[in-house]
């Protein structure tokens, strides 16, 4: 948790521009697996004409149509608020058009590279057809291994630099391209699962609060675990 | 009809019977598939039978169907109107609709989103109605921003009148594409996807509502000359007469439906005195907001595609101690994906009874948990009847709000009720 209080920080970066589908959940989760934990917590709307503080715990990015993307990009950019928290250890999760631009380049929707808020060592452009579907991965066995499943809609294919590694496998769907989905650095998490990717992978959401809090005690099931074992079930 | 070429003609009258074999085999309202029969003998045929009539157009993201109902209630002022009232809104529904109603010089076509720009090219139509533009079933439908821009172009390279709802800025920047306007303040409750200016990208400056203004470029909303005025129900004309609405249809989307509605017909040249009494006594629109009585209960269903339907059903609700069904699936005329639950707010359903149901009710069980809404799980509606009834004889209503197909489905168990 951040040095000077008690409260988790929960950061949702930009919701006029980056939330497309459902991105809210993910801050919802966190907010709720933390405090039935005792952790309490806080959650920040920063919106794009506002600055994006430099002091909270987790990050959250979402999707975005084209141009709201390349407008969060810029602004990001300009602030350079979310670089400085990262460079604190605060932990990020950024999916899809946030996937996208918290990376050295993406592509615009004529494939011309742009810059990102260079935070994780990836490079995405546009491939030729849209990946569209339920999608399935297995998360690295560093971050505790374990199947994620999600919902992927975007058009993007993603290459890793060195000092990115790839958050998981994919078993099912496309991801970054085919083999692999999404990528991490330091704390820094991107993926395709777009939207509410912690309300379907509980363990996701652990894994962040645990970056910031350290070791979580265990929690009795919920429909989140449900929906994880379904949509898994679906997908394979 | 006799002005249209022989293979046009033979196209009409073969979709015609595609059409009613639909019916009669009870697979579905026959306006889809009479449509596409007649498109394959005759691709030119929607041009065609457009050709000698004058066509007003709707889209929105939500409430089409049911304007198109309005507006072609109040047309009939002026004769017969060809419309396709069962909510066929690709060109295959438009053709069936005006092959079935060739004498009909008046239409009203309600259009989805993605087609109006050819259908608008291909009927020549004389109005476009625009009500709103939200997310919508994403996996398969365009990204809205980029909706509107092809809207606005359309509407620049035709002479058509736009009637459009000017508190919705994605759907007044299109409009303002138009060569002629009218513009309706019609309100607008959903607001999560007009944040941005739509033509500069700026964060819009939106108060006081439903003023809407971007401080980066200037874009602004333009002036309304009718407006809806919710808290009065009422709605007031450009000569500032106030006309109380007292609808059947419930809630603010309604009103907001009736105000366009009537904007529309004043186009046309019928007064608001002459139309309102049309929309008023219209209770139910293909199966929306229609109630069944069974068991003694009365079960009222509503519809929602989409949070900004979730959120207009969430404010029609019965009060708290009349017990909600939701019901999600999540087949192809749904959109595969369920993200967007996580865009609605549930938590104005605490302190009432509530169930799940549908293909996707785990999904839905989730999200009421994370907003510490309690429920129950359900089969069928009609469990929920017997259980309700048997725990709480004096319950005498019920509301569901059910996404598409699961809508049709319930629709279904009781006789497809209009």
């Amino acid at each position: 948790m951040s040095d000077t209080s008690s409260v988790l920080r929960i950061v949702w970066i930009y919701p006029d521009l980056l939330s497309t589908y459902g991105d809210q959940g993910n801050a919802l989760i966190l907010r709720r697996r933390a405090e039935q934990r005792g952790i309490r917590t806080e959650i920040l709307h920063v919106h794009s004409s506002d600055p994006v503080p430099a002091e909270g715990d987790v990050y959250l990015l979402g999707g975005g149509e084209d141009r709201p993307q390349i407008l969060a990009a810029n602004r990001l950019r300009a602030d350079g608020g979310l670089k400085r928290a990262a460079e604190r250890g605060a932990a990020v999760l950024a999916v899809c058009a946030g996937y996208q631009i918290v990376g050295q380049s993406y592509g615009d929707d004529d494939d011309n590279p742009l810059p990102g808020v260079g935070i994780l060592d990836i490079h995405s452009g546009r491939g030729e057809t849209r990946a569209v579907g339920e999608i399935v991965a297995d998360v690295a066995p560093e971050l505790g291994g374990g199947r994620i499943t999600g919902f992927e809609n975007h058009q993007g294919r993603t290459t890793l630099g060195p000092t990115a590694t790839p958050l998981s496998r994919t078993v099912a769907g496309i991801g970054n391209d085919g083999s692999t989905e999404g990528a991490y650095q330091g704390q820094v998490l991107g993926t395709y699962l777009h939207g509410p990717a912690l309300p379907r992978n509980p363990q996701l959401a652990d894994l962040l609060l645990r970056m910031r809090v350290g070791e979580l005690p265990p929690l009795p099931p919920s429909w989140g675990e449900a929906l994880h074992e379904e949509r898994l079930a679906a997908a394979l | 009809m006799s002005e249209l070429p022989l293979r046009a003609q033979l196209a009409a009258v073969v979709g015609k019977g595609a059409a009613s074999l639909s019916r009669a085999t009870g697979r579905g309202d026959g306006s889809v598939i009479g449509g596409k029969v007649a498109l394959k003998v005759e691709p030119d045929l929607l041009a065609q039978l457009s050709r000698g009539r004058r066509i007003a157009l709707v889209s929105a993201t939500n409430g089409k169907t049911t304007t198109t109902r309005l507006i072609a209630s109040a047309l009939q002022e002026l004769g017969p109107v060809a419309t396709n009232e069962h909510g066929a809104n690709m060109p295959t529904g438009h053709i069936t609709a005006l092959a079935n109603q060739p004498d009909a010089r008046e239409a009203v076509l309600e259009v989805d989103e993605k087609y109006l720009p050819r259908v608008l090219e291909a009927t020549n139509a004389a109005v476009v109605v625009l009500m709103n533009l939200s997310r919508d079933q994403m996996d398969r439908a365009s990204e809205i921003n980029l909706l509107a821009k092809k809207w606005r172009d359309a509407l620049g390279r035709t002479q058509a009148h736009v009637v459009a709802n000017a508190d919705d800025p994605l759907v007044a920047w299109a409009g303002l594409g138009a060569n002629y306007a009218t513009w309706v303040s019609a309100g607008q409750r959903w607001k999560e996807d007009s944040w941005c200016c739509p033509e500069c990208g700026g964060h819009l400056k939106r108060d006081p509502d439903p003023h809407w203004e971007c401080p980066e470029c200037g874009m602004r909303r333009p002036d309304a000359t009718w407006s809806v005025d919710n808290e009065n129900d009422s709605v007031v004309d450009p000569g500032e007469q106030r006309w109380p609405l007292r609808m059947s249809l419930p809630g603010d989307a309604n009103r907001a439906n009736a105000a366009i509605a009537m904007a529309t017909a004043a186009a046309y040249g019928i007064p608001a005195a002459q139309s309102l009494p049309r929309l008023q006594e219209i209770r139910s629109v293909a199966g929306r907001y229609t109630s069944v009585v069974t068991d003694g209960v009365e079960v009222r269903l509503l519809l929602a595609k989409n949070p900004a339907g979730w959120l207009e059903s969430f404010s029609v609700l019965d009060p708290p101690r009349v017990p909600v069904i939701l019901s999600v699936n999540a087949q192809i005329p749904d959109g595969k994906d369920t993200s967007w639950l996580w865009d609605v707010d549930y938590s104005v359903l605490r302190g009432r009874r509530v169930f799940v149901m549908g293909e996707r009710r785990t999904d839905l069980a989730l999200r009421l948990e994370t907003d510490e809404v309690p429920f129950e799980v359900a089969d069928r509606v009609s469990d929920v009847v017997a259980k309700v009834k048997a725990e709480s004889p004096d319950i005498t209503k019920l509301d569901v709000i059910a996404n598409y197909t699961a809508f049709q489905q319930i629709r279904a168990d009781y006789g497809r009720v209009e």
